[in-house]
């Protein structure tokens, strides 16, 4: 490579991390704002404002959904296996809703620490299987039989 | 190493005669790629254990992203090329696959928020992963609007070339979004480093799908830079006799 070359790649480089450096900065001072939702434990840390709508996010507690009888109220309790947020919403729950599946859920959070909600998102994980095979996982017992619906 | 294939890049005519060798065989092993992977992918791969059938539309999301991403990493090199080496070549490279790239970003959103509606409960969110997508899809925008804007082709090469090098630092954004922030998109179903979280009933149509996506770029930015070769240089004689013995033959 010639040096007029060499020094035109350099100069293009420095430019290039320096762009870099910037938005590194930029987005690590945005930290908070770009996440979605908060999580279980920093709400109980107090990070989560609490006289704004804010998101909460984490895994359905395997046996704390109570559905009301006569109507669409349901609650239960998401955790990120520290700390745990109950929730409360009316309404229509997404398909994929359960026990033990990871949930983004909107709304006020009350004096009480009870989150209620107007709506609920299911997060999907990585994960992808044929039925046949969780039918076998389960069978053998490698996959808790609480992940079907 | 030998760098002479890339010296002879400089050459439109030598690009011109050897994308025309490599234009029909990659516009087939297209074809036949997605053919083979969308019949494969939708109707016999097994459904989901959650989802029953509608992470199909994996077979066309995912090749669509990686394709985006991809195209975007390419037009930065070929900005690199283009500002280092003043090769005009990656000038028609990169004013060429942009709007590729663009289709590929907007298919990528737009299956992913058809998928999204029944599994999440919402077309869009605002989380780290999709805004980035979408940031993405406004820099092909800018890359295509300001090659169109700026009349002088040097200058526009610039411009073109500075905006592809610069927005490239969105690529490992939307890459790694899923793990350093809180995101509704899942994290990543395929790494390098560990196995795929999908057995490979599932992944072999969708890696069928992914070369076949990849053919199909390759082939349709040959076809639409040898278009654009020529008219650039339609002043040289080998430019008019290609022409010429087109449009004889077409007769």
């Amino acid at each position: 490579m010639n040096a007029v070359r060499k020094k035109r790649l350099y100069i293009v480089l420095g430019i290039l991390a320096g762009v870099a450096v910037a938005v590194a900065l930029a987005l690590s001072a945005l930290q908070q704002n770009i996440n979605l939702f908060y999580t279980p434990s920093q709400i109980a840390n107090g990070e989560a404002p609490t006289d704004t709508r804010i998101r909460a996010g984490g895994m359905v507690e395997e046996g704390s959904l109570k559905r009301s009888g006569d109507s669409l109220d349901v609650q239960f309790v998401v955790t990120d296996f520290t700390k745990e947020v109950t929730i409360r919403y009316r309404g229509i729950l997404p398909d994929l809703f359960r026990e033990g599946q990871g949930i983004v859920a909107l709304g006020k959070l009350g004096t009480d620490g009870v989150l209620v909600a107007d709506e609920v998102l299911a997060k999907h994980d990585e994960k992808y299987m044929p039925p046949e095979v969780t039918k076998a996982l389960k069978d053998s017992g490698r996959l808790p039989p609480t992940k079907e619906g | 190493m030998n760098w002479t294939w890339f010296h002879k890049l400089g050459s439109p005519k030598w690009f011109y005669e050897i994308s025309g060798c490599w234009l029909p065989g990659l516009a087939w092993a297209a074809g036949l790629l997605i053919v083979v992977g969308t019949v494969w992918g939708l109707a016999f791969a097994p459904p989901d254990y959650q989802q029953g059938n509608s992470f199909r539309i994996i077979y066309i999301h995912v090749p669509a992203a990686i394709l985006a991403q991809s195209i975007y990493v390419m037009l930065a090199v070929a900005g690199l090329v283009g500002l280092v080496w003043k090769m005009k070549l990656a000038d028609v490279a990169l004013q060429q696959a942009a709007p590729i790239g663009a289709w590929m970003t907007f298919i990528a959103l737009l299956t992913g928020a058809v998928w999204g509606r029944p599994t999440w409960g919402a077309w869009w969110v605002w989380d780290a992963r999709l805004t980035s997508m979408l940031i993405l899809l406004f820099l092909y925008f800018g890359v295509i609007a300001l090659g169109q804007a700026i009349g002088n082709r040097d200058s526009s090469a610039k411009a073109c070339a500075v905006l592809a090098l610069v927005g490239v630092i969105n690529i490992p954004i939307i890459k790694y979004s899923v793990e350093w922030w809180n995101t509704l998109h899942q994290p990543a179903t395929f790494k390098i480093t560990e196995k795929p979280a999908m057995p490979m009933e599932m992944w072999l149509p969708l890696l069928v799908m992914v070369l076949g996506f990849y053919c199909f770029f390759a082939a349709v930015l040959l076809a639409r830079m040898r278009l654009e070769v020529l008219r650039r240089e339609a002043r040289s004689s080998w430019a008019k006799a290609e022409v010429k013995a087109r449009v004889e033959a077409s007769r």
